[in-house]
């Protein structure tokens, strides 16, 4: 931890005599406000802040280290728990890196149930960051109506994959379950339902004036910042980069799918809400299209050597996950473990530039450009 | 009634009117148990929540367990707390809410003390619990406490300004500062047709006094865990929190009296309902008016909070005196 923080600076006025003192805050990690363990160190000149350093690491797993002990099939439970409110990209990333390694070809079918599931899961993701980033903001009432929502999601993974959070879906390959008689109607169903609700969500909340004045114009950042800092997802989009791997790099079946990326120029909070709220449009969007196309039979694993040994050799794979962008490295020796596995989760990155925005803001300021970034502890500390 | 009270203190009857005390406190005590079983039964129905309904038939005995739970829970006092001061805060915040509650004419005949300045005795009084909430921010010995009771401090001290001159019109209006005689002055029509604008002011400048949301700052969960009460535990946290409601008590019938009519009738014909009846209603009403706006609305931002209070509600409830004076002295041919 940086030291000069832990020095406070005392100060007499000479009119009035009276003595400040800047004051250390220890904000975590059992605050209510920081999602999870994640603890901030801010040095407060009344309300205002003048420093503030992360701390992170309570919640570390050492993942990458158990990874390298464990076969490929293995790891993918443990990549649920790292972005645990969007797990069905995390299996994906993995699976796509061995993928990439072996050169496997996934069945039709299956490739239709992983987007379906990759992109039922950002809906719920944005709806959880949704309901959280209100009740940050002394809202309650919509983290309740999100929640509402979001549980149809897990039921659907639920009958799915029987898990609700922890789903260990995808294999090498292909998933591990076929959809139940019924499921895509029943998600048929759900899109639009949800397309309904998210019309009474901005009747709720995007109107509010109180809510409008409190993130207008704060956690403001240009392009080159969110460059410099190697932000992601709707960090970088909010500040006019038009940047979504599913549309640059497109993976899985994305190609074929007619979708936006909704990008913004503010680079405040309020641009970033606004992100969010187009994203899950766009995520019904391509759901709608993918349920329409989705194949009425067909095998969802393909075929997979018993014992999983990519080539000797490395590789890196990028997808898009809600909050930005998540990459697999995964070096090989040829053996059924990985010689090295790393992540590269877009929470710890884009978490990076918090103190930089944090700089001169209020403590109430603080916890909305916390709530922004959109964190996932799990996935910051790994 | 009143003639009880107005009697000289005597050996007699000091044991009348400390009884007359403990049954308001009592009707208090109900009062507060099912206004937070109400609270948390209505917002869990706008929430898609049940609400409690474990406790008891319907949950309603839910408070009575929370109040037990709070009783026999271990006194916990912060090492370096303000010792003095930490035990004095509670009482402190108590005291005037119950206080304000003796010039309150809940019908013509329940009424504690008829003052001729009741609602100046009101103001006044209330005034005081900041003293209870700032004191407990800088007993606790805490840093979120000390920001929580200092932006209440600052609140409170804001919103007290536009909430007196909202009423300054009602005064006007009667012509008196006994709230008897503005109830009864409202027999034609209630005070919030013509008083429009102080009403809308003075129900704003109420939601901050009583900390309650959009004005919630003091106690902001998500960013000062719970503000000034961080610290307390056991009965003196329930006392705070007996504090606010009761508060809130005084305020809904504050308002009641004011604006509302008291316990007059919508119509003159509908006469035959008791006073009580029709005060419970109103009184009721904006109570529900709270919660719903709990339930709805998130939290304002501190700085746009004293903007707000500053350059919004007093202009506005100034106005408001401004224009009740021309309209009064017209009324009355001074021009």
């Amino acid at each position: 931890m940086n030291q000069n923080i832990l020095t406070t600076h005392v100060e007499t006025s000479s009119d009035t005599g009276i003595r400040t003192e800047e004051m250390l805050l220890n904000v975590g990690p059992q605050h209510p406000s920081t999602h999870g363990v994640f603890r901030l160190v801010v040095k407060i000149d009344g309300e205002t802040i003048k420093e503030a350093i992360p701390v992170m690491g309570y919640l570390h797993r050492g993942t990458e280290k158990l990874a390298e002990n464990l076969t490929y099939t293995q790891i993918i439970p443990y990549t649920d728990r790292m972005d645990y409110v969007s797990g069905m990209t995390n299996n994906y990333v993995l699976c796509h890196a061995v993928e990439t390694m072996m050169g496997l070809e996934i069945p039709e079918r299956a490739q239709f149930l992983r987007l379906i599931a990759m992109e039922l899961n950002r809906v719920a993701s944005h709806l959880v960051w949704w309901g959280t980033f209100l009740l940050d903001l002394g809202a309650m009432g919509p983290f309740l109506y999100a929640f509402r929502d979001r549980e149809k999601i897990l039921d659907l993974f639920n009958e799915l994959c029987g898990a609700r959070m922890t789903f260990n879906y995808m294999r090498i390959g292909g998933v591990k379950w076929d959809a139940p008689p019924g499921w895509i109607e029943k998600t048929k169903e759900f899109v639009q339902y949800m397309k309904k609700e998210l019309d009474s969500y901005h009747q709720l909340v995007t109107g509010n004036e109180i809510f409008l004045s409190r993130i207008e114009g704060i956690g403001k950042f240009d392009e080159k910042t969110a460059l410099d800092y190697s932000l992601s997802g709707v960090m970088l989009r909010s500040t006019g980069v038009n940047w979504d791997l599913r549309k640059n790099e497109p993976y899985c079946i994305y190609d074929r799918f007619e979708f936006d990326v909704p990008t913004g120029t503010g680079g405040d909070c309020t641009t970033r809400y606004h992100l969010r709220m187009a994203e899950v449009v766009q995520s019904l969007r391509i759901l709608e299209q993918a349920l329409e196309q989705f194949p009425s039979e067909g095998e969802v694993l393909g075929k997979v050597p018993r014992v999983i040994r990519p080539p000797a050799g490395e590789a890196y794979v990028r997808i898009e996950s809600p909050r930005g962008e998540i990459g697999c490295y995964i070096s090989s020796t040829g053996k059924d473990k990985p010689w090295r596995l790393k992540f590269r989760r877009p929470s710890f990155t884009n978490l990076q530039i918090l103190p930089k925005l944090l700089e001169g803001q209020s403590i109430s300021n603080m916890i909305a450009i916390l709530g922004s970034i959109d964190i996932v502890l799990g996935e910051v500390d790994c | 009634m009143s003639e009880l009270l107005q009697q000289a203190p005597s050996l007699g009857n000091t044991l009348w009117f400390v009884l007359a005390a403990v049954v308001l406190l009592a009707v208090l005590l109900g009062f507060v148990t099912y206004a937070i079983y109400f609270e948390r039964k209505v917002i869990g129905w706008m929430q898609l929540r049940i609400g409690p309904n474990r406790v008891g038939p319907l949950g309603l005995l839910q408070t009575v367990a929370d109040v037990t739970k709070l009783l026999i829970k271990e006194d916990t006092r912060p090492k370096n707390a303000d010792r003095a001061l930490f035990t004095l805060a509670p009482i402190l915040a108590y005291a005037p809410a119950f206080g304000v509650l003796a010039v309150m004419p809940f019908t013509e005949s329940i009424q504690f003390a008829d003052l001729g300045i009741g609602l100046l005795y009101y103001i006044a009084l209330s005034g005081i619990t900041v003293l209870g909430v700032i004191t407990a921010g800088w007993a606790s010995n805490n840093k979120y406490s000390l920001i929580g009771g200092l932006r209440s401090a600052a609140q409170m001290i804001s919103y007290e300004v536009p909430l007196v001159m909202s009423v300054v019109g009602v005064v006007l209006l009667t012509g008196s500062m006994n709230l008897r005689e503005i109830v009864e002055a409202q027999r034609d029509m209630w005070n919030i047709i013509p008083q429009f604008l102080g009403f809308v002011v003075f129900i704003i400048a109420a939601q901050a006094e009583l900390n309650r949301t959009p004005f919630d700052l003091p106690e902001a969960e998500s960013e000062l865990v719970s503000g000034y009460h961080v610290e307390y535990s056991g009965f003196r946290f329930a006392m705070f929190m007996l504090a606010e409601y009761v508060y809130m008590f005084g305020m809904a019938t504050l308002i009641t009296v004011l604006f509302l009519g008291g316990w007059l009738p919508i119509i003159p014909q509908l006469d035959f309902i008791p006073g009580i009846i029709w005060f419970i209603l109103k009184f009721s009403a904006y109570v529900f008016f709270q919660f719903w706006l709990r339930a709805t609305m998130p939290r304002m931002r501190v700085d746009q909070l004293m903007s707000f209070a500053w350059k919004v509600l007093l202009p506005v409830a100034l106005f408001n005196i401004l224009l009740t004076a021309v309209v009064v002295s017209y009324q009355s041919g001074m021009f």
